[in-house]
């Protein structure tokens, strides 16, 4: 007879209890941490309320609570328990320095929400909060006091935006076609004169081409003069503003991207702000050294690498896999073939980077440069980091997963499949084209899907193979060929870095950083479930074959 | 009656028609169904041995196979039956380590024999498998992928050939409404008469089944066995099974192996009544086995 405790760890019910333990606190992990950066990342969408206090000292502290905690014993040994302190973003980084500052509870004489206080979004030094003075055109007075200048200044906001765009259009659009021009025909040239010593007719075209510079630098002078009136009319007006201790400062009108009232704000107010507030973060670029402003580029340079890589990796995954898993004589040789890719996998992901440097970088890149892109050397095209390069470099990383993926995907096709389609006279390679590879693609897609979730998420590899902390223009755009793989390009997990690690003003990036996290697994979770959707699609209709 | 008399020790010469060797008919002259003329052997054995590795599965296989007759293969698991029977279109080839010695002729030429093509080996000898396995597609597609693999595009024609397999494999009434749907979606006699279909569509002369009714209910199994009446008119079958009442139902000729030998070869009617020797006795009484 056994004991009843050796019963009942024999009923396996510990066991039980430990698994789903095990299973509980992962879960717990993953949502908590979820939590924690929808929590932060959404929360910073919202436009809180702008709060005045009133310190013993006299002095005023102006702007948006962004916190609070119990002050650390190690601060003031001589405090009892209990005592706290506000962290206030106020700010008006040209007038103090700092956005942020900690007020102690037992400082703050009293706590209002003046309905008057404006928050200014800037395109430069960050947020200001303060009290409208005036409104000027150039010197003239044209709207004075808090009401007055409010309403004088919606419309001019609305003016400048419209001018900024235009401005932003021509610098970028226009004048970058201008540039372009300029910079293909002087690598004409060169290549001519790099030739050897040119007959008459080359002479000719030479000639032709520098007109044509001369041309295109008449026109861009043009440009710069329809500039210089346009940003005249920017800087036009400016608006005095007045802080809460009464310092003034006065800006120009084209620095203020948005000017609200939060207080005086209903909910509906806010969360049509808060909306509009997420669509800029997705649709526009950065500012402020990427502490401010959107991430476009870094979506789109994500998403798009994702999809080169997967492009990459796809063919290449599976030709392996099938060579190993149908073709290759099973034995040793196999074998150690198939430990070396699994080891692959565990290669940090740093040498894949260095790897990418030098092979597609240095040596695949560099000779491109020198047979296709002579004229422009000693500036790189190919020669140096690259979207391209850098979707390779993760291909590379991400293969063992496809391979192992695909390997499994054929070796759960049915034998009786193959013997089916040989026995009606096809050959190894029809029977594989038409029955086994459409029978494994699941197993392949699944593959894909890990090498997705892998390669946006990888940050180390890219630093050396092309990502950039600002990139001038995305990697596909309206100019001929439309595709410039040979760009930097940004992405989000380097922004992440970036922003967070690398910014002179840590703290006021720090909503950045989580809304950036966000979007990145967002973008991670729509690009798998885009793909899972695929499997389950292909599952069905191969239902009963596999798995 | 043996056509090819087990285990002696004396192959025929000749590597095509063997006259004599029908002729040896221990005074039965007379195959069944079967008046005169076609007695022509499809498929002959001689001395076949087959190894898996160095294993030997098949011990000096000497068989004739008519045209246009039945012939199935009983004896108990492990006795070398499948092997025989994979062997005749080569399917064995997939093996690694899989030998084979001795000739095997089909219309006389030896399909082992270096300008055989071994898909066109296996387009004429068709086979069905033991397990259903319809290919995960339409029913249209299943039947349409042997003749599409061999070059036919012409919609009309393909049309043809997917109609034809499918009635000559008796389930066009039940299919002909929905041959765009899956043909997983099929019951188990069903996917097993559209693999029969999807044979007959690249218009084989010999059909090889292993035992191909193990998985189904009586009713399905009886609709095969059914057809296997049809299909002789055009093919030569050869039956691998477990089930002796079947190979009784079905067959002209009955083959009966044991441990890799073929013990006993001959009239069906004759093997279940009066066999000649011991083993295959015991076997069909069911003493052992």
């Amino acid at each position: 007879m056994r004991s009843p405790f050796k019963k009942f760890l024999a009923s396996g019910n510990v066991f039980i209890w430990g698994c789903a333990a095990g299973v509980s606190v992962s879960l717990l992990m993953v949502f908590g941490l979820l939590l924690l950066i929808i929590i932060n990342g959404l929360g910073y969408f919202w436009t809180s309320d702008i709060v005045e206090l009133t310190l013993k000292d006299k002095q005023r502290v102006m702007g948006q609570l962004a916190g609070r905690e119990v002050i650390p014993r190690s601060v003031t040994p001589e405090r009892p328990d209990g005592k706290g302190r506000l962290r206030v973003k106020i700010g008006n980084r040209d007038l103090y320095g700092l956005d942020f500052k900690w007020v102690n509870d037992d400082q703050i004489v009293s706590q209002t929400y003046p309905t008057d206080v404006v928050l200014l979004e800037r395109r430069e030094w960050g947020n200001m909060y303060a009290r409208i003075q005036a409104v000027y055109k150039g010197e003239t007075l044209q709207a004075e006091g808090n009401e007055g200048g409010w309403i004088a200044l919606a419309p001019l906001i609305g003016a400048t935006n419209a001018l900024h765009q235009q401005i932003t259009r021509i610098e970028n659009i226009e004048i970058g076609a201008i540039n372009a021009d300029i910079e293909g025909a002087r690598l004409k040239i060169r290549a001519f004169e790099m030739g050897a010593s040119p007959d008459t007719r080359e002479r000719g075209r030479i000639d032709n081409l520098k007109a044509q510079v001369a041309a295109a630098e008449s026109r861009y002078q043009a440009k710069t003069i329809e500039l210089e009136t346009l940003r005249a009319q920017f800087d036009e007006y400016s608006v005095l503003m007045v802080d809460a201790n009464g310092r003034e400062k006065q800006i120009p009108v084209g620095q203020i991207i948005r000017a609200l009232r939060p207080n005086e704000m209903g909910l509906l107010h806010k969360s049509w702000t808060y909306l509009s507030n997420v669509w800029s973060v997705l649709s526009t670029e950065p500012r402020e050294a990427n502490t401010e402003g959107g991430i476009f580029p870094a979506i789109f340079g994500t998403v798009l690498m994702v999809i080169i890589m997967s492009l990459a990796v796809v063919p290449f995954g599976v030709l392996a896999a099938l060579y190993l898993r149908e073709y290759a004589k099973q034995g040793a040789m196999v074998r150690l073939v198939r430990i070396a890719v699994n080891n692959l996998a565990g290669v940090p992901s740093i040498v894949f980077g260095v790897f990418g440097l030098g092979f597609f970088i240095y040596a695949i890149g560099g000779t491109l440069d020198q047979l296709f892109f002579p004229e422009r050397l000693p500036t790189p095209t190919f020669g140096t980091g690259g979207i391209l390069w850098a979707s390779l470099t993760l291909a590379l990383l991400t293969v063992p997963v496809v391979i192992v993926a695909t390997e499994e995907g054929l070796a759960a096709v049915p034998r009786e499949f193959r013997e089916g389609s040989l026995a009606l006279g096809a050959t190894k390679l029809e029977t594989m084209l038409k029955v086994v590879i459409p029978c494994a693609l699941p197993g392949i897609l699944t593959g894909l899907i890990l090498a997705m979730a892998r390669a946006a998420g990888e940050v180390a590899p890219l630093m050396l193979t092309g990502v950039v902390k600002l990139a001038p223009s995305l990697p596909v755009d309206s100019s001929w060929p439309f595709f410039h793989f040979d760009r930097k390009f940004m992405h989000l997990g380097f922004h992440i870095y970036d922003v967070g690690f690398q910014s002179p003003n840590v703290e006021a990036a720090k909503p950045m950083v989580y809304i950036t996290t966000l979007i990145l697994i967002t973008v991670v979770v729509l690009l798998n479930f885009t793909a899972i959707i695929l499997r389950n699609h292909l599952r069905k209709k191969y239902a009963g074959a596999v798995l | 009656m043996h056509l090819s008399p087990p285990l002696t020790q004396q192959p025929s010469p000749s590597q095509t028609l063997n006259p004599q060797r029908l002729n040896v008919q221990d005074g039965h002259p007379q195959l069944p169904d079967n008046d005169s003329n076609t007695q022509a052997v499809k498929i002959t054995l001689n001395q076949v041995d087959f190894y898996y590795g160095d294993r030997q599965a098949l011990f000096k296989i000497n068989i004739d196979i008519i045209k246009n007759q039945v012939t199935s293969f009983i004896g108990p698991s492990g006795c070398g039956k499948s092997t025989l029977l994979r062997c005749l279109n080569r399917l064995n080839d997939l093996i690694e380590g899989a030998r084979v010695e001795g000739t095997m002729l089909l219309d006389g030429v030896d399909i082992n024999g270096p300008d055989v093509d071994i898909t066109d080996l296996r387009t004429r000898v068709g086979m069905v498998f033991q397990k259903s396995n319809p290919f995960p597609k339409s029913i249209y597609e299943n039947v349409a992928y042997g003749p599409r693999l061999h070059g036919i595009r012409n919609r009309g024609q393909l049309d043809q050939i997917v109609e034809e397999g499918i009635k000559g494999a008796g389930l066009w009434d039940e299919v002909k409404d929905r041959l765009q749907a899956s043909a997983l979606g099929l019951s188990g006699g069903q996917q097993q008469r559209l693999c029969i279909a999807r044979s007959l569509a690249v218009k084989p002369d010999v059909l090889l089944m292993d035992e191909p009714c193990s998985a189904l209910d009586p009713v399905a199994t009886a609709k095969i066995e059914e057809l296997l009446f049809s299909l002789k008119q055009d093919l030569t079958v050869v039956i691998v099974t477990h089930n002796m009442q079947q190979a009784a139902r079905v067959s002209d000729w009955t083959a009966f192996m044991y441990l890799g030998e073929l013990v006993e070869l001959g009239l069906t009617k004759q093997l279940f009544t009066t066999p000649s020797k011991k083993q295959t006795e015991d076997y069909i009484t069911g003493r052992f086995g």
